[in-house]
């Protein structure tokens, strides 16, 4: 650099920056938390009305299914008994109703806007799941069926889906997630707890 | 040690361990957060296979539910307790907790504020549905129960 100065600059000692790049580590890994930040997605409905009447929100017992949980964690589908593993067919079966039966919930079909703006006609099913349980039920139970029915509607999403797009439902974009979303609403009520009293 | 045929196994340079450090240090600035409160009750969470990931981390507010810590057992027993903030509180101040948490978020975004319910798997469904009630008499909707993603059941 300067010509003639024999005199150089002497070099900084770096030995010591693996140090310091250990003590900023160390702060960050103590201070900071992974993002583990993952869950079941619900809607709640939103309170209703204090004057509102229950008969307001009738709807008919072929569009609902009873998923009742006791506090021993037996759950009750319909109207039959089942354990966690047959619970998904049974929602999946109800949400679809394959062959129009009677005791399974209606279809309405509606119009449905696609990306490319064409209309696509599609039989939505009016039914509900409705999730009871009792305020002794254990938490972890409650959500081992609440992944169970978001199973079954993810697996029915999947399915028409594929049907429509060639595509699986993580696969596709905003535009038609949003046209399945509509096709195959995440439609689970939780209702509040079943009191210990009896009727 | 000058004789010949005896060569000295030259020293691994250091040089680049630094680099190495900031690299793993910067891994670590970018994937993790800040921890931002103290968490008062011991919570394991349940599993669950059909997780959603939280977007958007600055409307998501928490609700932890679970047994007060062990140094926290001797004023508060071991009955499962509502931790909001800092604090540990009932179901009836899950109102004023989402309005002031509403507060922060600026108005374009309060309609996308979610609640995380990090709640101990063995809770009794009692006090999660209080919590639930309470949410929807704020008017906080849209929920999360936080679970850990497993591979089955």
């Amino acid at each position: 650099m300067a010509g003639g100065n024999k005199r150089k600059t002497p070099d900084i000692n770096a030995s010591s920056q693996a140090d310091i790049a250990f003590l900023l580590l160390v702060f960050f890994l103590v201070a900071t938390t992974m993002n583990t930040d993952k869950g079941l997605i619900r809607q709640l409905p939103p309170m209703p009305p204090e004057d509102m009447k229950v008969e307001d929100q009738k709807i008919k017992t072929r569009n609902v299914l009873l998923v009742f949980v006791n506090a021993q964690g037996n759950i009750m589908a319909g109207d039959q008994e089942m354990d966690i593993y047959g619970l998904k067919d049974k929602a999946k079966e109800f949400i679809l109703n394959v062959n129009d039966e009677e005791n399974l919930p209606e279809k309405e079909e509606i119009e449905i806007e696609m990306p490319d703006g064409s209309k696509w006609n599609y039989e939505v099913s009016k039914g509900v799941v409705s999730l009871q349980t009792t305020r002794d039920t254990n938490y972890e139970t409650y959500i081992q069926v609440q992944n169970e029915l978001t199973r079954a509607f993810n697996e029915v999403r999947n399915e028409v889906s594929m049907a429509k797009f060639k595509k699986e439902f993580n696969d596709l974009n905003e535009e038609e997630k949003r046209v399945i979303t509509k096709a195959v609403p995440m439609a689970i009520s939780e209702a509040e707890p079943r009191t210990g009293r009896k009727k | 040690m000058k004789k010949k045929g005896n060569k000295e196994l030259p020293a691994i340079s250091t040089a680049s361990l630094p680099d190495v450090i900031f690299m793993i240090l910067f891994f670590f600035m970018v994937s993790t957060t800040m921890r931002e409160e103290e968490v008062l009750v011991k919570y394991q969470l349940p599993n669950a296979t059909e997780v959603q990931k939280l977007e958007k981390k600055n409307l998501v507010s928490y609700i932890n539910i679970g047994v007060p810590v062990t140094h926290m057992q001797a004023r508060y027993g071991t009955a499962p307790q509502i931790q909001l903030n800092d604090s540990y509180k009932t179901a009836k101040d899950i109102g004023d907790f989402i309005a002031a948490e509403r507060e922060q978020l600026n108005e374009a975004d309060r309609a996308f504020m979610t609640v995380s319910i990090k709640a101990d798997r063995y809770t009794k469904m009692g006090i999660i549905t209080d919590v639930k009630q309470e949410l929807r008499r704020a008017n906080a909707l849209k929920i999360s129960y936080a679970s850990r993603e497993a591979e089955s059941l």
